[in-house]
This record gives structure tokens, C-alpha cells and sequence, in this order.
């Protein structure tokens, strides 16, 4: 479905993940953050990057990976995305939503 | 349970088991938790107190007899190192799936705040110390603690 974010027509699923990752930019990425209460500071963008980093690259994202990324580690992570961590980032980097139970 | 359209808030979840499947399920649930903005605490008791007894817990296995469902006939299973076989080959086959071990499951659990709380009288009856116990253990509780601890809307209780 669409959805207006940060003035751009965006396809998104039903969950408010997007469809298609070259639709994203920064200012979809701080919309959506703003949207799950999430202020983005410095240190939020580079686990960003690193995600769609990890996605394009297709790795299975997993909250074991993001500990040994070496870019943050487990506890950081759920400093700077209190709720549902994996789910949130994954959300507002643009990329699909990991179907990871760990 | 109609409030907040019968949300999940809190997962209190009791692990009574030390079997290597028991203790797995009640930490994938509780990480999983986590993982969804729910947040998780784990009560253990008895034989769950060796998922977190420091010189057990790297040692705990599946278990071989009386467990249908490993298609291994109970006689066998109780032959010497069958279940020490069984046990290595189910971790081989979990490492592949990305999954951690007990100890490193512990550590991911208690950085992600899941709360972990030994009990008291089963500490008791098998002579355990604090000191015995990971370090990421909160406390040493009663039953009456973990109650306490359990309250609010939203909170659901899991016995494992």
C-alpha cells in the first residue's frame, strides 16, 4: 500500500515496512523514526548503515549478529531503539523486517 | 484482557527443567520477548537453576529416555554417551541456525534486560551459593518475590 512519508509517495506492506529500498532517503529514515519515537543521533545512522550494509549484502539479520558486529553491541542497541530494537532499525533503514526469532 | 486489546507487556516465565530443549524454549521465549518491546523475567527453579549454575551450564544435554519424539528406543538411550552424543549433535546442528550457547544466550539475555532470578528454596535444597550462580543472575527470590514481581496488566506466566 501507499503511504506519505516525509512528503514522498511510499510503498509500503502492511506493517509500515518499505517495499522497495530505492524509495528511501534520510528524511524517509527520520520520518519513520519520528513515528516510532526514535530521535536519530550520529551513533543511530552508523547502525543504520551498517544494516543496509548487512542487507545488501544478504545477511540474515539476528540480534546475535548485531552483538558481534563490532559497530555496537547488544545492550547499546536497546539504548538507542528501546522497543523492539531489530524491528524498529530494520524499519527505518527501509530494508525488510528479519524473520529472526534470535 | 480486553485492555489494550490484550497487549503483552511482560512475559514471567518459569524454567523448572535443566534438559538442554527446556532450557531453549524458555530463552528463545524470553529474548523473543525482548526482541518484540516485551519485556521478559526468568524464574529458576530446580532443575532450571543449571542453566545458570556457573560450573553446569555448559554441560547440560538433551534428554534421550522418555523423550518420544527423539526416535531413539528408550534402552538405547540409556546406554553410556548416548546422551552425550545426542547432545553434541543437536548444539552442531544449532550453531548452523545461528543459535548461541547457554552461556552466550545468557549474556545476550541479560544485555537485551531480561531480568534473571534464582529460587530460593530450590538454592536451598541443592546447597547453591549467589557465587555459584552467572553473574548476570539479579537475585536470589521466593516465590512470593517472583508474585510481586509478576504484577500489572499485561503480565503473562509460562511454566516450563
Amino acid at each position: 500500500m501507499e503511504k506519505i512519508i516525509a512528503g514522498k509517495n511510499i510503498t509500503v506492506n502492511e506493517e509500515g515496512y518499505l517495499t522497495d529500498f530505492n524509495q528511501w532517503d534520510e528524511k524517509v529514515g527520520e520520518a519513520i523514526a519520528a513515528e516510532a519515537n526514535v530521535p536519530l543521533s550520529p551513533r543511530h545512522w552508523e547502525i543504520l548503515k551498517y544494516l543496509q550494509d548487512e542487507h545488501k549484502n544478504q545477511v540474515a539479520l539476528s540480534i546475535r549478529r548485531i552483538g558481534k558486529s563490532g559497530v555496537t553491541d547488544i545492550k547499546e542497541f536497546y539504548q538507542l531503539f528501546p522497543v523492539a530494537p531489530l524491528k524498529t532499525a530494520t524499519k527505518i533503514a527501509g530494508i525488510p523486517k528479519p524473520a529472526s526469532c534470535i | 484482557m480486553s485492555e489494550n486489546n490484550g497487549a503483552i507487556k511482560k512475559m514471567m516465565i518459569i524454567l523448572s527443567k535443566g534438559t538442554l530443549e527446556n532450557v531453549y524454549a524458555a530463552f528463545v521465549l524470553a529474548n523473543g520477548a525482548r526482541m518484540e518491546g516485551i519485556d521478559a523475567e526468568i524464574f529458576f527453579t530446580f532443575f532450571g537453576l543449571e542453566a545458570v549454575h556457573k560450573k553446569k551450564l555448559e554441560h547440560l544435554h538433551v534428554a534421550t529416555v522418555g523423550n518420544p519424539a527423539m526416535h531413539v528406543p528408550t534402552m538405547l538411550g540409556g546406554l553410556p554417551g548416548v546422551e552425550a552424543l545426542a547432545s553434541s549433535m543437536m548444539k552442531k546442528e544449532m550453531e548452523k541456525i545461528d543459535m548461541p550457547d547457554v552461556h552466550e544466550f545468557l549474556d545476550i539475555m541479560t544485555a537485551s534486560g531480561v531480568k534473571l532470578w534464582a529460587c530460593k528454596l530450590a538454592m536451598d535444597m541443592f546447597h547453591y551459593k549467589k557465587e555459584d550462580l552467572y553473574e548476570g543472575v539479579n537475585d536470589v527470590i521466593t516465590v512470593g518475590d517472583f508474585y510481586k514481581q509478576s504484577q500489572g496488566n499485561g503480565v503473562h506466566m509460562l511454566f516450563v
